[in-house]
């Protein structure tokens, strides 16, 4: 039982972070209805400049918040230079052009940083700590899913608390009348994409110590993410997040119980499959009429 | 080796100029194949055995052409049927001893049937979905092709190392040259086969759900049904590139068909050209012959140079290089512009 | 009615040769109107003559040709958020309220413009035209009947504290004893606030009631204008659109 417990919490963990990857995902998606299939090679790249600020000596919360920043100005770019044009795009050239920018952030990744495996520090570690919760976390789960949470919890209280999350959420909605209401909507999907670049950012700032980093490390998270992101209803910020919680916990259990480590990633394409055939409009979704 | 694209498409609507242009394309797709027959004995070794990976690819992206192009789906997963039908063919060749021409029908009908199961739950959706399920199915792959308990038949991850098969009947051809040859025919009835498909019923009605999939659903198409049997079709003609890939290359091995592959394939189909099957040719040859030049211009970093191109192509060339080409030929005659192609921008609003 | 005789003071509102299209369809073709300060003009014409395009070229949400000036300066072509900046609010077909969002958040983006010192007072005015507004704060703007919507949108557009009010269409699909209770509002806040209002209306009796001056619109072209008086005493007025 104390098994399955350990499972649960970490599957909780790990899902922190697919959380706030689902809830970049489905803050793009829910301005521009594309899916933002380079959101973890912008992460994965995000968590290099982390890296690499850390081995010049930055300490690491500095190098953190530096990183992030860097990220949001990226997204800030991305939407301003290339998704701006692609507003009334069919969805093959929306989907095209974030392969491109898929291999642009994979290639760039490798090039600069390099392909080899880099272990990636813990703020929460030391290397000696005996696992916390009663030995249920490590001090680095537990802590990366408390900086996540409170980001989520950051993320929830701008959008529904400030006038300037009303106004994103305003054009999420309704661009025209958001117009009318004198709102800059390209402004608002800019820093939509700010914003997810950033939240990928953390997202892979959390998950690099558990998974180690290199170019494609996040390839496999995104996809915990999708699942998460369709779980929770790809239109509901709240769902994704609670998607993505559920997803962690799912690939836990399964991992250690059903199919084995060696096969996660089946689990998280199991689930999207199962998503798809059984509530294909997530668990938390509004009903959503077929988009042909 | 190239005819005019969307040739069918006009000879279809203008009868009156059916005969001219009919002879014109028979001219065109005979001394197309001749140059590809000449081409065993112009080129050798590894010159050839690029050619023959053109075919290959070709034939690949040809079967992402009929799900992407004509029906207005994305598979961002096509290499996932590409690997299926590699390890089919490895699997059939090295375990069961099966000849090398006979475990092709094998790996397109694995293929079909994983693309009917895949294509099902999420064409039912539309949109996105299965962008996202197959991208899903590219990344998943490789890991399950890894799997110790399926380590029997696929080699975990050393992989399957195949022989290259001899010319049959003691052609005086090189091991290489058939294999060129090989993959030429079979390439050739893949592509009579695609135009044949696309021109009937079957791609009329294909066409008619990419554009007016409300319409087409109010005309009796059955719209899920139609995609899926599209998208497993699809996957079949990919299915067939791979086991024809595993032959050519002697090896399968799960890195070999990362998510990657899929990428590559996708983005020789918008090279290429959407929607033209013609196209496909281009995209492969973009594919193959790209990764030379891409590592001239940047060493460090190839890669980007695809997705530099890839972008640029959907900002200012979304019809590819078919649709660029038809829209010279179409100049030159003065007609209409290229029509087939999807557009780069949707409605107004 | 000029204010000195050397300089006439510019029109509030001016469209000069005003064409817009959709696509490869003209919608309009080249029409004149003018809006004075303190003045409510209404736009008739049947369904397709282009008053909706109308409003929504004056909000650079169609593609236009011509000339928009607004307090003399050019408005055409910039954007629509542009447009608003310089108060001129719109209530377009579809009232074009926020459905997902409560009607408190509604009313906040209508403010959006304002400072937020005035923000408290502003909606102490708006509840005071729409009091029903009030007990409905958290509700779903979707939930709300078809009047209350209304009210709302013409809340959400006077938050801006506009200098030109455009309404589209603010009976459509209402039932009868609500339009007479929203255009007695429009009355109200009229009298109380000189405010301009460029309305757009299918139901030409309360329109010309409401309005100073009209302009009648026929497949793209003002085709007639005048005062309200004398458009609704006029014979070919009154029998194709009073129906009297």
């Amino acid at each position: 039982m104390s098994g399955v417990l350990h499972q649960v919490l970490s599957g909780l963990a790990t899902g922190s972070i697919y959380a706030s990857l689902a809830l970049a995902l489905v803050m793009i998606y829910k301005t521009t209805h594309h899916v933002n299939f380079a959101q973890g090679e912008m992460a994965t790249f995000s968590t290099f400049i982390a890296w690499s600020l850390i081995e010049a000596g930055f300490s690491y919360w500095v190098a953190f918040l530096l990183a992030v920043a860097v990220s949001f100005v990226i997204g800030l770019a991305i939407q301003a230079l290339l998704m701006r044009r692609l507003a009334n795009a069919h969805v093959l050239s929306a989907v095209g052009v974030f392969i491109g920018l898929l291999l642009i952030f994979n290639s760039i990744s490798g090039w600069i940083f390099g392909y080899t495996v880099k272990a990636f520090p813990s703020p929460f570690e030391s290397g000696n700590e005996k696992p916390v919760l009663g030995g249920y976390l490590s001090a680095h789960e537990l802590g990366a899913s408390l900086v996540t949470l409170a980001v989520l919890l950051a993320v929830y209280a701008f959008f529904r608390f400030t006038t300037l999350g009303l106004a994103m959420r305003a054009v999420a909605f309704n661009p025209q009348s958001s117009r009318l209401v004198g709102i800059r909507v390209d402004r608002m999907l800019a820093l939509g994409w700010g914003l997810a670049a950033a939240l990928g950012a953390i997202a892979g700032i959390m998950i690099a110590p558990i998974v180690f980093l290199d170019p494609n490390m996040m390839a496999g998270i995104l996809l915990y993410a999708f699942a998460g992101a369709l779980l929770g209803g790809i239109d509901n910020a709240a769902g994704a997040v609670a998607g993505g919680f559920a997803v962690g916990v799912i690939e836990a259990l399964g991992g250690a119980y059903v199919v084995g480590t060696e096969l996660k990633l089946t689990i998280a394409l199991l689930s999207i499959v199962a998503v798809l055939i059984f509530k294909p409009n997530g668990v938390f979704g509004r009903h959503v009429v077929s988009r042909v | 080796m190239i005819t005019k694209p969307g040739l069918l498409a006009q000879t279809a609507r203008i009868p009156e100029r059916n005969a001219i242009v009919w002879r014109g394309a028979i001219v065109f797709k005979l001394i197309g194949l001749a140059a590809a027959i000449a081409a065993t004995f112009v080129f050798s070794g590894y010159h050839l055995f690029q050619l023959t990976m053109v075919i290959i690819y070709a034939i690949a992206i040809l079967g992402l052409n009929i799900v992407t192009g004509y029906s207005g789906q994305i598979s961002l997963g096509h290499g996932a049927f590409y690997a299926i039908g590699a390890y089919v063919s490895a699997i059939l060749m090295t375990q069961y001893n099966l000849p090398y021409w006979a475990t092709l029908p094998a790996a397109a009908l694995v293929c079909a049937i994983v693309g009917f199961a895949i294509g099902l739950p999420a064409l039912r959706l539309g949109g996105l979905y299965l962008a996202l399920t197959t991208f899903a199915l590219a990344i998943t792959l490789p890991q399950i092709l890894k799997y110790r308990a399926f380590e029997d038949w696929t080699g975990g991850v050393q992989g399957i190392v195949l022989a290259k098969p001899d010319a049959p009947f003691g052609l005086p051809l090189s091991a290489d040259q058939w294999l060129y040859l090989f993959s030429l025919a079979v390439g050739v009835v893949a592509f009579v086969l695609a135009r044949n498909l696309l021109a009937g019923r079957i791609g009329r009605a294909m066409r008619a759900v990419r554009d007016h999939p409300i319409a087409a659903e109010a005309m009796g198409v059955h719209l899920a049904l139609l995609k899926t049997k599209t998208f497993a079709v699809s996957a079949l003609f990919t299915g067939v590139a791979g086991a024809l890939g595993a032959i050519a290359v002697q090896y399968v091995a799960p890195d070999s068909f990362s998510v990657f592959l899929s990428i590559v394939l996708f983005v020789g189909l918008v090279v290429g050209g959407v929607a033209s099957v013609a196209g496909a040719v281009f995209g492969a040859a973009f594919v193959v012959y790209m990764p030379n030049v891409a590592e001239k211009i940047s060493k460090a970093a190839p890669d980007a140079i695809y997705g530099i191109i890839l972008i640029a192509i959907l900002f200012f060339a979304p019809s590819g290089v078919a649709g660029a080409l038809a829209r010279i030929a179409e100049r030159v005659r003065g007609k209409d512009r290229f029509k087939d192609g999807i557009p780069l921008q949707g409605g107004t609003r | 009615m000029l204010t000195s005789a050397a300089e006439p003071m510019p029109p509030l509102l001016e469209a000069r040769g005003l064409k817009a299209a959709y696509g490869p369809s003209t919608v309009l073709h080249g029409i004149d109107f003018a809006i004075d300060e303190g003045e409510v003009c209404c736009l008739l014409g049947a369904n397709g003559a282009g008053k909706t395009t109308t409003l929504r070229a004056i909000c650079g949400m169609v593609r236009t040709e011509g000339e928009i000036r607004f307090c003399g300066e050019r408005i055409d072509g910039r954007a629509t958020e542009d447009i608003v900046r310089r108060r001129i609010a719109h209530v377009p077909d579809g009232r074009g309220t926020f459905m997902e969002l409560t009607v408190e958040e509604n009313l906040r983006l209508g403010a959006y413009l304002r400072p937020t010192a005035e923000i408290p007072a502003a909606l102490a005015e708006v509840y005071e035209y729409f009091p029903k507004l009030r007990q409905r704060l958290r509700q779903q703007a979707g939930t709300l009947s078809g009047g209350e919507q209304q009210m709302l949108a013409i809340a959400r557009a006077l938050l801006l504290k506009p200098r030109l009010l455009l309404l589209d269409e603010p009976s459509f699909g209402l039932a009868p004893i609500v339009v007479e209770e929203v255009f007695a509002l429009l009355e109200r806040i009229k009298q109380d606030q000189r405010l301009s209002i460029f309305l757009v209306e299918q139901n030409a009796n309360l329109a010309l009631a409401l309005s100073d001056r009209a302009y009648l619109l026929e497949t793209g072209r003002v085709v007639m204008e005048g005062t309200a008086s004398e458009l609704a005493k006029n014979e070919a007025i009154r029998r194709a659109y009073l129906g009297f």
